[in-house]
């Protein structure tokens, strides 16, 4: 027996659980053989029974453990098994179920790392029986540790007013903690409040809308601040800190009544891009559309004569109650809160980037959220299905599906919406103008409940289907009946032939994107965003609403394309998971998380700015660092970085890695030992 | 002085001779350097890659090897001719994208002790060159002559915006680059639908049906539109447009008189040169009616009804790209 | 197969002998490029864009159709290749970025090679061409225009004859052909070149 430098004074007893996982791992490693081993060969580092079993993670596997523990007074374990993210929280709660402190057990994968990934069988099984050495020999050192545990506070915050965002805030404020709902724009209602009607049920938009914004209004517990954008998150799940820069509206809110007359009254006319999608106009003092919410409205400053020039003041003079206050400026709050949900939606696409559709350069092509502004009542053709004259009905109308989704050269997914959508314009279109509706797609997605028949509907109605990516929208005319139209050219590929179809209007179904700003947003809140720019979320079958951060929770379109129904429920989802955190009280946290040893810290502050987290502070008087345990989340990039060693993660202590390595390249092992089973 | 290594193509002595002299005549105004490949051969234009995949290539990058040995502290190729242009960037880019490809094909240029290494050599059109490196600025500064009166169709064709692999130009399909030329030369540039539409390249070899009614669609288009030339960067357009003008037009009875010109034999009457220096009289269809209105005050003619103004007073407000306050002010 | 499409794997046999993918994997494997036809979802952009595609016997996504459905003769003798312009529309409008017009080269080559094509013209242009190539390294219109029309469509010279004598007046035809002076070196080449194509 050699001699083994590594163990304690006081030797551990350590117990080695090697699982088959069906056939998963038994199919390319000889578990046995591996259990066997390490209960021959680690039995002078302490370990003193090794068993294999199906599946570990059963309930008769973890009573193994547990009976192991109370029965042989184990004071470690190591099992060998699938991947520490699937399984660890299993066997550390069954040691503790034992009375063994849950961190003294140690999860190696010879799944992920070995089975998965090695085809030859016989060097598999060697590769695990050293993966459980290092696991092993780790072990010994590891600590008994204690989980934190922190408040939460009742408040939470909810950026983005639309309806994701509105509904989250209304499940927390019916349930009796207050809500920030902070919202960019000078109104909540988001894009939905742009839409005419809303598929498949063609409710209006507005009328099933409006009522939940004006909960959301005059709701006691909620605090909104629209025209607001949070600027800066500090702390951690249950303790957030968060500034939110509040702009100048210009507009006392205390006073304005909403009368309305300064709109009517300012001078300055301008393009309104947002709300009326380019299509209409709003004044340089503006409520985005008349049922906002709040009714206050704000003031443009890029656009406002005043601020330009000097002059006017329109509003000012015939504002009734003197609500208009031209000295306002930016006021920047700061709240606390425990959880912070993000619904803050998408940016449609834009369409002019695929040029062979001409939207930019040809009048009568539309974007779908201009036609929602062209079809809706309030409009800027009270709802009238017009031509960019403003005057002439279309006679034919074509619609397109798949317009910068579903495209290598733009984006990859499906944006989900966009075939409903289209069907819905031709149900529209027909309904107002008797017009000839083609709509060109390369396959129909409508899947949810009541999607398919509203399709059944629209066939019925005589629409036109063509199945074929529209290649080309061109003005210039080439046959006889082509001049003056807009001509879309096809491949039908169900008849096999190249189509060119002359319409009058031309309505482009584009599909979603993340907002423009989503990467700085992801940042802001510490969570990540993928490269498409979609928020990610946990897993995103298991657990579509919480993020890698704790505290942080996602909904609606920020976390990828969907319909209506569906942000709702994410709304209510998120809003479920903060209740849940609230009525606990308290979160306990992982304590996976370095610190410092002040002895040997010499001030360098070299991993101050490398915290992701922003967990470390300097104490200027004492020349130290200090780690906030809350904050911390173990990433280890500091215990790295540091020059002198000074900070050490518990649970990944210098001594523990260096232990696992020797483990791995079996060190006072006697390599001859590998090949034989016994 | 900036030095390219120039690859003239085939059709630059003969068909395009317009095009040679005329961009002879401005190499000097314009201080470019244009050192011709030596011993270059037939980059094979679109008939060899349907018949050999490595013969092809090989034949494509003997040239390449050939400039670059040549080179000396130029990296770039140009190329004035369309297909060969593509041709160089199609051979280098695939030799990248697909090595046994590249591995192949040296193997064949072995045989001729040459070697070309991927993506050593950068290889662009004529026109890119022109707007890109010269500049618009240089360019407009040696204007003399402006254009005035001009109503140019501006005509790339298919194979420089496309499949425009390392992203050179501002579309695919609606590039606003010989817009912006033709506007600095003082031309009246018209917003030409179909500036990137297929001439028909060999087609009026192959099934001249087909070929006719491609030229067809681009002389009805430069018609309907009122362009008084239709200006194009490639060779094998101007064959077609020019040279089966008459010919398409016997096919299907109509008159079309459209001169076919290349954009250097408008930018050598912008600088001052005279028209025997730019080939001018190569031409099939007389473009001489055409130049005579270089001077004249515009007739205001009606726009075709299917584009319509961009300034509205009724309706909605009109649809924008970002480039057009640059080229439709 | 996980992130290779079926082009990048040619260099050994497929191991099924699955006839519908054999003459796909051969598609691929002689196109320039990685050609991805795999990915194709028959949108139909290719078919939409094409300015001569009511010439073809197929739409090239019904060709591609073809191709991976296995059909060797009828995707080999159908003209829709030989209709190609090469304007290059479908490739950069194509979705799922196919290299379509690279796929159309190399159906032409293996038309040509197991001679399925249903009309001899534009093989025999293409032909002709080659020809002068490797003859004089440097193409000559003249005689590619002449032995070509004079095979293929005798009637048309008539009717040409004004054009051509305009460009002979004009001076851009030469009715003798230029040289390379390494035309050996070329042939080398070429004949190495086409050793190689054999092989694979």
């Amino acid at each position: 027996m050699t001699n083994n430098p590594a163990s304690n004074d006081k030797q551990e007893r350590i117990g080695v659980y090697v699982c088959h996982c069906g056939s998963n791992i038994a199919g390319t490693v000889d578990v046995e053989d591996v259990a066997n081993w390490a209960g021959k060969q680690l039995q002078d580092q302490g370990v003193v029974i090794a068993r294999d079993n199906k599946f570990m993670c059963s309930s008769s596997g973890q009573e193994l453990i547990e009976n192991d523990i109370k029965e042989l007074g184990l004071t470690r374990v190591v099992v060998a098994a699938c991947s520490p993210h699937l399984h660890e929280q299993t066997f550390r709660t069954a040691c503790n179920r034992a009375g063994m402190n849950p961190y003294l057990c140690e999860l190696v994968s010879i799944r992920e790392q070995v089975s998965w990934v090695h085809t030859d069988k016989f060097a598999a099984t060697e590769k695990s029986k050293a993966v459980v050495s290092g696991g092993v020999r780790r072990v010994v050192h590891h600590q008994p540790l204690e989980q934190l545990h922190v408040p939460i506070h009742p408040s939470t915050l909810v950026v983005g007013g639309g309806i994701s965002g509105i509904q989250a805030a209304l499940e927390l404020a019916d349930a009796g903690y207050p809500v920030y709902l902070v919202e960019r724009e000078p109104s909540i209602g988001g894009h939905m409040a742009q839409f005419d009607k809303t598929f498949p049920t063609l409710d209006c938009s507005a009328c099933i809308l409006t009522p939940k914004m004006v909960s959301v209004g005059s709701h006691p517990k909620i605090t909104l601040l629209t025209w607001s954008e949070v600027t800066q998150v500090e702390g951690y799940v249950g303790n957030f800190t968060v500034t939110i820069r509040k702009k100048a509206r210009y507009v006392d809110d205390e006073i304005c009544t909403g009368c309305g007359i300064c709109q009517e009254k300012c001078p300055k006319k301008v393009i309104d891009q947002i709300y009326e999608a380019g299509l209409g106009y709003r004044k340089a003092i503006y409520t985005p559309f008349p049922q906002a919410v709040p009714k206050y409205p704000v003031i443009d400053r890029q656009n406002c004569i005043y601020f330009q020039k000097g002059t006017c003041k329109a509003c000012e003079k015939f504002c009734p109650t003197n609500a208009i206050d031209f000295t306002q400026e930016d006021e920047l709050i700061t709240v606390q809160v425990g959880n912070i949900i993000l619904a803050t939606g998408y940016d449609l696409f834009d369409a002019r980037r695929v040029s062979q559709y001409g939207y930019g350069r040809l009048a009568n092509v539309f974007s779908n959220l201009e036609f929602e502004r062209l079809s809706n009542a309030a409009g800027p053709t009270n709802g009238n299905i017009v031509l960019r004259d403003g005057v002439t009905v279309p006679k034919t109308v074509g619609i397109v599906h798949c317009v910068g989704s579903r495209d290598r050269n733009f984006n990859n997914y499906c944006s989900v919406i966009c075939c409903m959508q289209g069907l819905k314009f031709a149900h529209i279109v027909h309904e107002r103008t008797g017009a000839t509706v083609y709509n060109f797609y390369i396959d129909m997605r409508t899947a949810y409940k009541a999607y398919d028949e509203f399709y059944q509907r629209v066939l019925e109605e005589g629409t036109l289907f063509v199945r074929g990516k529209v290649a080309e929208i061109s003005d210039a005319a080439r046959l006889p009946g082509e001049e003056g139209k807009l001509i879309i050219q096809v491949e039908d590929t169900l008849v096999g032939k190249q189509r060119r179809i002359p319409v009058d209007m031309v309505i482009l179904s584009s599909g979603l994107e993340p907002r423009s700003d989503s990467k700085e947003l992801a940042k802001l809140f510490g969570i990540s965003c993928s490269a498409d720019g979609w928020l990610i979320e946990k897993h995103p079958k298991l657990d579509p609403v919480a993020t890698m951060t704790e505290g942080v929770f996602i909904a609606g379109c920020v976390q990828g394309p969907k319909d209506i129904p569906a942000s709702v429920a994410q709304g209510s989802a998120s809003a479920a998971r903060v209740l849940g955190r609230i009525q606990q009280g308290e979160i306990a946290i992982e304590p996976i998380r370095a610190s410092v040893d002040e002895g040997k810290c010499s001030g360098c502050r070299i991993c101050n700015d490398l915290c992701p987290f922003n967990a470390i502070l300097f104490h200027a008087d004492r020349k130290v660092t200090e780690i906030n345990p809350a904050l911390c989340q173990g990433c280890g990039t500091c215990i790295a970085a540091c020059p002198a060693g000074a900070i050490s993660g518990s649970g990944f202590s210098d001594i523990q890695v260096l232990s696992q390595i020797d483990g791995l390249l079996l060190l006072d092992i006697d390599h001859s030992t590998l090949t034989q089973a016994v | 002085m900036t030095n390219y290594l120039f690859y003239p193509g085939c059709s630059m002595e003969t068909s395009a001779k317009a095009y040679y002299e005329s961009l002879m005549a401005i190499t000097e105004i314009l201080e470019l350097n244009l050192i011709e490949i030596e011993d270059w051969n037939c980059c094979g234009a679109t008939e060899y890659l349907g018949i050999n995949l490595i013969p092809a290539y090989a034949l494509i990058s003997r040239n390449l090897a050939l400039a670059k040995n040549q080179s000396n502290g130029s990296n770039t190729v140009v190329a004035p001719c369309s297909a060969c242009y593509l041709n160089l960037a199609k051979a280098d880019h695939y030799m990248l994208e697909r090595p046994e490809l590249g591995e192949k094909v040296n193997l064949a240029l072995q045989a001729g002790g040459l070697f070309y290494k991927p993506g050593s050599l950068e290889i662009r059109h004529l026109l890119d060159i022109l707007i890109n490196d010269i500049g618009l600025e240089t360019i407009k500064s040696k204007v003399t002559k402006p254009l005035k009166g001009l109503r140019v169709a501006p005509y790339l064709g298919c194979m420089v915006p496309r499949p425009d692999y390392k992203k050179r130009w501002s579309d695919h399909e609606h590039p606003v680059e010989l817009d912006r030329l033709l506007i600095a030369l003082g031309a009246e540039v018209i917003d030409f639908p179909l500036k990137t539409h297929c001439c028909g390249g060999h087609m009026p070899q192959i099934s001249p049906s087909t070929a006719f009614e491609l030229i067809r669609r681009l002389l009805h288009g430069a018609d309907q539109y009122k362009a008084d030339v239709l200006v194009t960067v490639c060779p094998m357009c101007q064959m077609n447009l020019d040279a089966f003008q008459a010919e398409t037009n016997r096919h299907f009875h109509t008159n079309y008189k459209i001169p076919i010109l290349f954009f250097t034999q408008l930018m050598g009457l912008a600088f001052g040169k005279e028209p025997k220096q730019l080939g001018f009289g190569r031409e099939l269809v007389n473009a001489g009616l055409a130049l005579s209105r270089i001077g004249l005050e515009a007739i205001e003619t009606e726009a075709s009804i299917t584009q319509p103004k961009r300034t509205k007073k009724t309706g909605l407000p009109m649809p924008n790209m970002p480039a057009d306050t640059e080229v439709n002010p | 197969m996980t992130s290779e499409t079926v082009s990048q794997n040619i260099t050994s046999p497929p191991l099924e002998s699955n006839p519908n993918l054999r003459f796909l994997e051969e598609v691929s494997g002689a196109t320039a490029g990685v050609a991805r036809l795999e990915m194709c979802i028959q949108c139909g952009s290719c078919g939409g864009s094409c300015p001569s595609s009511a010439d073809m016997d197929h739409t090239p996504r019904q060709l591609f159709a073809m191709v991976r459905a296995g059909m060797r003769e009828e995707a080999l003798s159908s003209n829709t290749p030989w209709i190609c312009v090469s304007c290059y529309h479908c490739v950069v409008r194509c979705p799922q970025e196919v290299h379509i017009a690279d796929v159309m080269y190399t159906l032409k080559s293996m038309a040509i090679r197991t001679k399925l094509y249903k009309d001899a013209t534009a093989p025999d242009f293409s032909a002709t061409f080659v020809d002068m190539v490797e003859t004089y390294g440097r193409s000559f219109e003249f005689g590619l225009a002449t032995r070509h029309y004079l095979k293929h469509f005798p009637l048309r010279l008539p009717g040409m004859a004004p054009m051509g004598l305009g460009l002979l007046t004009k001076q851009r035809m030469d009715i003798t052909p230029n040289r390379i002076e390494r035309i050996d070196e070329l042939k080398r080449i070429l004949q190495h070149a086409k050793e190689l194509e054999a092989i694979q």
